[in-house]
């Protein structure tokens, strides 16, 4: 009960104290500069886009804008909660619902890439080389060569529910057996899947940035019904008025003009274009 | 598994070429953690101490659920604070969502009944030794309560240790609050959890050698002041 060497506690504290107030200083820097949130998904902060793409739409307005990355499904109830004042993603039924419901103020296409199916060289189902995406599902299931989805209500995953339906196939029956559902990102689920030398279904973005692939080739590609269309939504103020109008709609006027559709264009990775500018209409290029 | 020494090569490249977005999050993993650490021990510290000292109905009962609370998931914890802070939540207007005050928040919700827990451990286990001569010289509650506290200063050490361990390892609760924003809210762990799932697993697996580098300094520092305050305190 001698109290003593508290001098070497408080000064514990007190540096404690100071790198935290330190710390928060330079914080402080960030926040007081302008900036949005824009909530997106995996696949296109995977692929390094925004990398491209951002710096030079805050270099021209000054806007910072932060990029929470996460699946379709989840991106669209952050923003529907308010906590987004920009949303850039790809299921157009849903982003649709999201405006329709008063969630966004409205719509515009953005760009697009692909889906397509990977798989391992032994090409269990012998889908190899096609082109037919609902064609391909059926052998897998009759083939019951492991597959694995993203079983996270992603647009990924709303995409290839779609190409399922469209095949008479409901392969949540086999969720377990060759119908493995990761529950996860793209990317974990691309991990995933060739580790279980299971066929899927991804963007051709994440696929090109994809460093794990493994002897994983492409398998199916060129398919109409895999296209993937990318749309952008402000969050409506009405419903949100702390969203950010101002600054959320510099950043769709500019991703939909010409310099941020060239700048969309104007990415590559090992020489392949990922994304492929489709505005019309938009306000910037009216 | 190529993988492996790869990993190693890359930690080694990282630190040495002093990747300034590396140290930039290495200083944000360092600040949350330390300073949810320090949140939580200032509440866990006297809650499981007076935990330990008191008697009131309930207290079994008290006890169990810290105890309990010390496996809470972290993803929960998330959860349950971006509820809280979502615009649509009921503290959604301070506008602390995907800020690292919001991290803060949640890793010291995370630690603060691993600290709580740990201590009322260790106070009760001494408690027999102390009550009776303080009882003695007319120490009420408090006084007990601060006694108790500071003469387990040492051992108590470790039960912040753990906290601070739980804190600096996990990626549930800070990738939902925090979002893993690259230069506002990325730490170690979420880095690590972005590159596995870019499948650049060489850099995530470099990232977490790191990571369990920064732990081993910290707690070697902690321990290394232990003992020189341990030394000259029986000088």
């Amino acid at each position: 009960m001698i109290r003593i060497r508290k001098p070497l506690l408080t000064g514990l504290v007190a540096a404690l104290v100071i790198f935290a107030s330190t710390a928060t200083t330079t914080t402080v820097s960030w926040a007081a500069e302008k900036f949005i949130v824009l909530q997106s998904t995996t696949s296109t902060a995977n692929s390094g886009l925004y990398d491209h793409l951002l710096p030079i739409f805050t270099k021209k307005t000054g806007i910072e804008v932060r990029v929470v990355a996460v699946g379709t499904g989840q991106a669209l109830k952050n923003a529907a909660n308010g906590d987004g004042d920009v949303l850039l993603v790809h299921a157009k039924p849903a982003e649709e619902k999201f405006v329709a419901d008063g969630f966004g103020v409205e719509r515009f296409d953005v760009m697009y890439n692909d889906f397509v199916f990977v798989g391992p060289p032994s090409d269990p189902a012998g889908i190899a080389g096609t082109k037919d995406a609902v064609a391909a599902l059926k052998k897998i299931a009759a083939a019951k060569a492991p597959f694995a989805s993203r079983g996270d209500n992603s647009g990924t995953h709303k995409k290839e529910r779609a190409l399922w339906k469209a095949a008479g196939i409901d392969p949540t029956q086999q969720s377990g057996a060759w119908y493995r559902e990761t529950g996860s990102g793209m990317g974990a689920t691309l991990n995933a899947a060739v580790g279980m030398n299971a066929y899927a279904m991804t963007d051709r973005g994440t696929w090109i940035s994809f460093k794990n692939r493994g002897d994983f080739t492409i398998t199916v590609q060129g398919d109409k019904d895999l296209f993937n269309q990318y749309g952008v939504i402000l969050v409506n103020p009405k419903r949100h008025p702390h969203v950010k109008v101002a600054e959320g709609q510099a950043f769709i006027d500019w991703v939909l003009s010409q310099e941020g559709q060239g700048a969309i264009r104007s990415y590559k990775l090992g020489g392949q274009q990922l994304f492929f500018p489709n505005a019309k209409g938009g306000p910037g290029n009216m | 598994m190529q993988d492996f020494g790869a990993a190693f090569g890359e930690a080694f490249r990282l630190v040495a070429a002093f990747d300034p977005d590396l140290f930039e999050i290495i200083a944000l993993s360092l600040r949350v953690s330390l300073l949810a650490v320090f949140i939580a021990a200032a509440v866990g510290l006297p809650l499981g101490a007076t935990l330990a000292v008191a008697r009131f109905p309930g207290r079994g009962g008290a006890v169990v659920f810290f105890n309990a609370l010390m496996g809470l998931p972290p993803v929960v914890v998330g959860l349950v604070v971006y509820l809280l802070f979502s615009r649509a939540g009921p503290l959604g207007a301070l506008g602390l969502l995907y800020t690292v005050t919001a991290m803060i928040i949640a890793q010291a919700v995370l630690v603060t009944p691993i600290i709580a827990a740990l201590t009322r451990q260790l106070i009760e286990d001494m408690k027999p030794e102390y009550e009776e001569q303080l009882r003695v010289l007319g120490a009420g509650p408090f006084a007990m309560v601060m006694t108790l506290l500071w003469d387990a200063r040492y051992s108590l050490l470790t039960a912040v240790l753990a906290g601070f361990g739980r804190a600096i390892a996990e990626v549930g609760a800070v990738i939902i609050v925090g979002g893993n924003i690259n230069h506002v809210t990325r730490v170690m762990t979420t880095a690590i959890a972005l590159e596995t799932s870019k499948g650049d697993l060489a850099l995530a697996l470099a990232l977490g050698i790191i990571l369990v580098a920064i732990a081993l300094v910290v707690n070697g520092l902690v321990m290394g002041l232990r003992d020189t305050a341990k030394r000259m305190g029986y000088a």
